[in-house]
């Protein structure tokens, strides 16, 4: 497994598209959280990152599809995949093998918005005034949002041969899991599901452990969220139909 | 027996690809697998390898069951697919090695070394797959399905699309590796056959049409080419 993981990760790190996408993800987050008033921390006035998470999963949404879309899609479209299968491997260790180099590339995005936490503490007054616990709360809440996302890409990347249709199915699957619940929930009509529709909904468990306590429903939320995508790509792939 | 086949049959909805075949193939002599276009040749083969699974019938390569015992079956099994697919973003040693690995080989930049030497990549090992001719992408799907010394070596169509002097060559190579191992190849080219093979199964629609040594086929048609054969057979 760690042979596929390998070439995986290697070939994510030698195509273009990673740097590109980590790039302009990273830019454009810059550009929102330092420029652009609407959002700006120096317009904002208090030295938190509350605007750098609640924009983060948005990012992400266009993120994670981009980088999780080739994984399946690319191998089924160039019959490689007859390769990887015909090898003493099984089909969890290739799908694991593929999530974790996307996983990987995730935290590559993660680690330089870092210095963001570095700039507001000594932009606080006096220096250093900013809520740590907070912070790597909502940092844990974001890798594993990016965790459920990567999930969620790896399963569209394995139902099609079309990586565009992959990365759009990806997107909106995102969307849904991410708002699309939150949505409904307020729907006047469905309030006997409220507490359902809210108990799906990532956007709630993402907000819950930003606020900093780690609650064990949120991690086996985002856990069994994770394992239900892995397990459907499974599905998809040892069906075999093409 | 190294490889068995019983009863084996793919039905995709209600056209039957393989229509219920059976076949045996001894190590040390080469076994050809013929038949027109849509024959069922690659499904045949696809099925052996475990990648597809029969709709009903079995196969087994050195005892091991294709669908049972899938992951022991694929340790002893060297596969080149039709089209020979490859990486194309990864370079000759890189992608040889990434294979060697997938089978925990020990020494494997060892044993990349000498799959290259044997094949004869050792010029162009250096290169991306994607810079290679035909031939030498050819002979990189040839040398990741021999890297771990399998006992049951299973080509589709392992020629296709080459010069002269490179079908020589990969010819030869065909030859020395059936020489230990079980070697089921698959071709449309008759004079490849009656080159390389020991036995041939000329298979049609699903069903197979002949299955006997080369020379005792052309006995029994009175001493006529196997093309003819090939054709008597398969045109109905």
């Amino acid at each position: 497994m760690y042979a596929v993981f390998k070439r995986e990760l290697f070939s994510l790190l030698n195509s273009m598209m990673a740097y590109i996408t980590i790039g302009i993800f990273l830019l454009a987050m810059g550009l929102l959280l330092w420029f652009f008033p609407d959002t700006a921390i120096l317009d904002y006035g208090y030295a938190e990152l509350t605007v750098f998470f609640s924009l983060a999963p948005f990012l992400f949404m266009f993120l994670i599809p981009a980088i999780t879309m080739r994984s399946f899609a690319e191998e089924r479209r160039e019959g490689t995949y007859i390769l990887l299968a015909t090898r003493p491997l099984t089909d969890w260790q290739i799908i694991l093998a593929k999530y974790w180099a996307c996983f990987v590339l995730v935290l590559c995005a993660l680690i330089p918005t870092l210095i963001y936490y570095y700039s507001v503490s000594q932009l606080g007054l006096p220096q250093g005034n900013i809520d740590g616990g907070a912070v790597t709360g909502s940092y844990i809440g974001l890798l594993l949002l990016g965790a459920a996302f990567t999930a969620i890409g790896i399963f569209a990347s394995s139902v099609t041969k079309n990586q565009v249709i992959a990365f759009a199915v990806a997107v909106f699957l995102c969307f849904i899991t991410y708002r699309g619940f939150d949505a409904m929930s307020q729907i006047f009509a469905l309030q006997y599901f409220e507490a359902a529709f809210l108990a799906l909904s990532v956007n709630e468990h993402y907000q819950s452990i930003s606020r900093g306590v780690l609650d064990t429903r949120d991690l086996v939320y985002f856990v069994s969220f994770v394992v239900l995508f892995l397990g459907l790509t499974r599905l998809v792939i040892g069906g075999r139909k093409w | 027996m190294s490889i068995k086949v019983t009863a084996l049959a793919k039905h995709f909805d209600k056209q039957k690809a393989v229509d219920g075949i059976s076949f045996e193939a001894k190590p040390g002599r080469i076994l050809g697998f013929l038949g027109p276009n849509g024959a069922g040749k690659s499904t045949t083969m696809r099925m052996l390898t475990g990648y597809l699974a029969p709709t009903s019938g079995s196969a087994s390569l050195c005892g091991y069951d294709s669908q049972t015992q899938n992951l022991e079956m694929r340790k002893i099994m060297g596969y080149l697919p039709e089209n020979t697919p490859l990486y194309m973003d990864m370079y000759v040693k890189e992608f040889l090695l990434f294979v060697a690995n997938t089978y925990n080989l020990k020494d494997a930049a060892l044993k990349v070394e000498e799959t290259i030497k044997r094949v004869g990549l050792t010029a162009e090992q250096h290169k991306k797959i994607a810079m290679l001719s035909k031939g030498y992408k050819q002979r990189v799907g040839l040398a990741q399905a021999i890297i771990h010394n399998p006992e049951v070596l299973i080509l589709d169509e392992p020629t296709s699309g080459l010069d002269p002097n490179q079908l020589s060559e990969i010819r030869d190579l065909i030859k020395s590796l059936g020489k230990d191992k079980t070697v089921i190849l698959s071709t449309h080219i008759m004079q490849e056959v009656e080159a390389i093979c020991d036995d041939v199964i000329i298979i049609n629609m699903g069903n197979i049409v002949a299955n006997d040594s080369i020379v005792d086929l052309k006995e029994k048609y009175d001493g006529i080419g196997l093309e003819e054969i090939f054709r008597k057979l398969t045109t109905k």
